[in-house]
């Protein structure tokens, strides 16, 4: 099978640090494939060396079926990439910077006028193309990167942080332009701390800290993988002692939310029949009862724990 | 086309994009062309020195100050604005950028220099070969661009101001032992030696010998030595830049 991307045994160290350490993975052709982790986990390091700016210590990587250590350029052709801070230049407007890049990528003359004012106008940037970028907000310079990315039709998209600051509409209008790119069967490896996004736009998801993977899964096997973690959310007609749901061995946490009582627990069956004879002893009215899986913070940060206990 | 081709092509697409941003400013100008009028002014005045052997130490130092004027301030620039990285992750190799930032430096150095051999034209100065001095002003051009890419490779800095102080601290003392204000010949013979390292010692000896008509070395080897040191000094800048890149992106 081709992949769109594959890493094999990669590693990076930084003086004493190692940055990123023996990771493996694929990234499927038409998936879009979410990198999580904590600040300094190895996220961007392991983008700057699939992107061709750094060479990892050990490992190897191809991208688009282009091993980018051997053929950096044969893979970089083949890419955009979206970086964490703005790096359009502000001296340049937009369709400068837009055809600057498009011209590094070598797209023909005529090809390049078309992408740029289809991309500029799908942006809504085609009316201030020609103003300089220093002008431009957060949101119409991450729009401008997006663009710059796409100039080129990339078969993968790399992200990193995308939305980060980005005001809601301007965050929403960059995630559908993503799912759009996406649905043309082409994969996107989108590094992100906004668990939301994750889940609403992966198909997969790999979780790293101190540079290793933790997990790879979709994001509902990784809920999953965390039953102990759902809950379930009580609202009783009159208040109740948490003192006695503590004592329940089914119940790993017990606590109140609002005036909903929280419950944690891996046997929410064996709980719901608890809380139904709780109720009919003590002549209390449940009004209502929800059942909710763990959320993708949630096994986020099991999985960060764990791994951090395991490291000590 | 062949990938040669391609990336030499980008380089230039890189080097019009440094045209635009960077050269194109009025503090350039003031320092590569009227930075260097001023110091030979600063010479001739009071003296009663004839235009004709003023001029080959204005063009080499025109040429000199004009080609590394901006260059060492690119790429810790870039390096700051992060649109260093954004080009390393273009389909570029390493070299087309920094020939792409020597191609500005030269280009830009060209269109200056023409300006003392206007100067030239109009007080018509009798020249002996006016095309072999056009000849050895484009080479001279290339290796100080190429120079001056070389200076911002160490420190891998992020700050301009650094690498444009210590890229002075190279530059003015190269204008005094390079037979700009004083012939090569009239230089005791530890200043002959010193002045040997220097390329901008071959290319002001050949501006004397074309204008005139009285130069210290072979004009064969003022050629052959400013060839050499442009290669040396643009293969030095791609190695030392590729170096010192893991610890300038981090």
């Amino acid at each position: 099978m081709n992949f769109a991307i594959e890493v094999q045994d990669l590693t990076k160290h930084y003086e004493d640090v190692t940055a990123v350490d023996h990771i493996n993975f694929e990234v499927k052709n038409g998936e879009i494939f979410g990198f999580l982790g904590p600040n300094g986990a190895g996220k961007t390091t392991t983008i700057r060396i699939l992107t061709g700016l750094i060479k990892p210590d050990v490992g190897k990587a191809s991208v688009a079926n282009h091993d980018i250590l051997r053929n950096p350029i044969e893979a970089k052709q083949c890419i955009g990439v979206v970086p964490e801070v703005s790096n359009a230049y502000i001296d340049l407007s937009a369709w400068e910077n837009l055809t600057l890049i498009g011209k590094l990528y070598g797209v023909p003359k005529s090809k390049l006028h078309e992408n740029a004012t289809e991309l500029l106008k799908e942006f809504g940037l085609y009316e201030v193309k020609n103003k300089l970028v220093r002008g431009f907000s957060k949101g119409m310079k991450q729009k401008l990167l997006l663009c710059m990315a796409l100039i080129n039709d990339p078969e993968v998209l790399f992200l990193d942080e995308p939305t980060s600051g980005l005001d809601v509409e301007s965050a929403r209008l960059l995630r559908e332009k993503i799912t759009q790119f996406n649905k043309e069967g082409k994969a996107v490896f989108l590094s992100t701390h906004n668990m939301e996004e994750a889940n609403q736009l992966c198909h997969r998801i790999a979780i790293i800290n101190h540079g290793k993977i933790a997990a790879i899964d979709t994001p509902e096997n990784l809920r999953i993988q965390s039953m102990e973690l759902q809950y379930i959310e009580v609202l009783f007609n009159k208040p109740v002692d948490l003192q006695i749901f503590s004592e329940n061995p089914n119940i790993s946490k017990a606590s109140f939310a609002g005036n909903k009582l929280r419950i944690s627990t891996a046997n929410p069956s064996a709980v719901i029949e608890f809380l139904a004879d709780f109720a009919k002893q003590n002549g209390i009215q449940i009004l209502s009862l929800n059942t909710l899986m763990p959320s993708l913070e949630d096994v986020f940060i099991k999985l960060i724990k764990e791994k951090e206990a395991a490291l000590k | 086309m062949s990938r040669f081709t391609e990336q030499f092509k980008r380089s230039f697409v890189i080097a019009k994009k440094n045209i635009k941003i960077y050269y194109s400013k009025g503090p350039v100008i003031i320092f590569g062309l009227v930075f260097p009028l001023f110091l030979a002014l600063a010479y001739v005045i009071g003296r009663n020195i004839p235009l004709r052997e003023v001029l080959p130490g204005i063009i080499g130092m025109t040429t000199f100050f004009t080609a590394t004027s901006v260059g060492p301030s690119i790429v810790p620039w870039e390096t700051r604005s992060k649109t260093l990285e954004r080009l390393l992750c273009c389909p570029v190799a390493f070299w087309t950028i920094i020939v792409g930032d020597m191609l500005a430096s030269f280009l830009f150095g060209l269109i200056i220099s023409v300006i003392p051999l206007v100067i030239i034209l109009v007080f018509n100065v009798g020249l002996l070969n006016f095309m072999a001095l056009l000849f050895g002003l484009v080479i001279a051009n290339l290796c100080f661009s190429a120079l001056s890419v070389l200076l911002s490779a160490y420190p891998p800095t992020d700050i301009p101001a650094t690498s444009m102080m210590l890229s002075s601290l190279v530059k003015f003392p190269l204008v005094f032992i390079s037979g700009v204000f004083i012939p090569i010949e009239q230089l005791p013979q530890w200043g002959r030696i010193i002045a040997s390292f220097s390329p901008l010692t071959y290319f002001t000896d050949l501006a004397r010998q074309f204008i005139l008509d009285k130069g210290y070395y072979p004009m064969m080897l003022d050629f052959l030595m400013i060839v050499i040191f442009a290669s040396i000094f643009l293969f030095a800048a791609v190695k030392l830049h590729e170096k010192t890149l893991t610890k300038r992106l981090s």
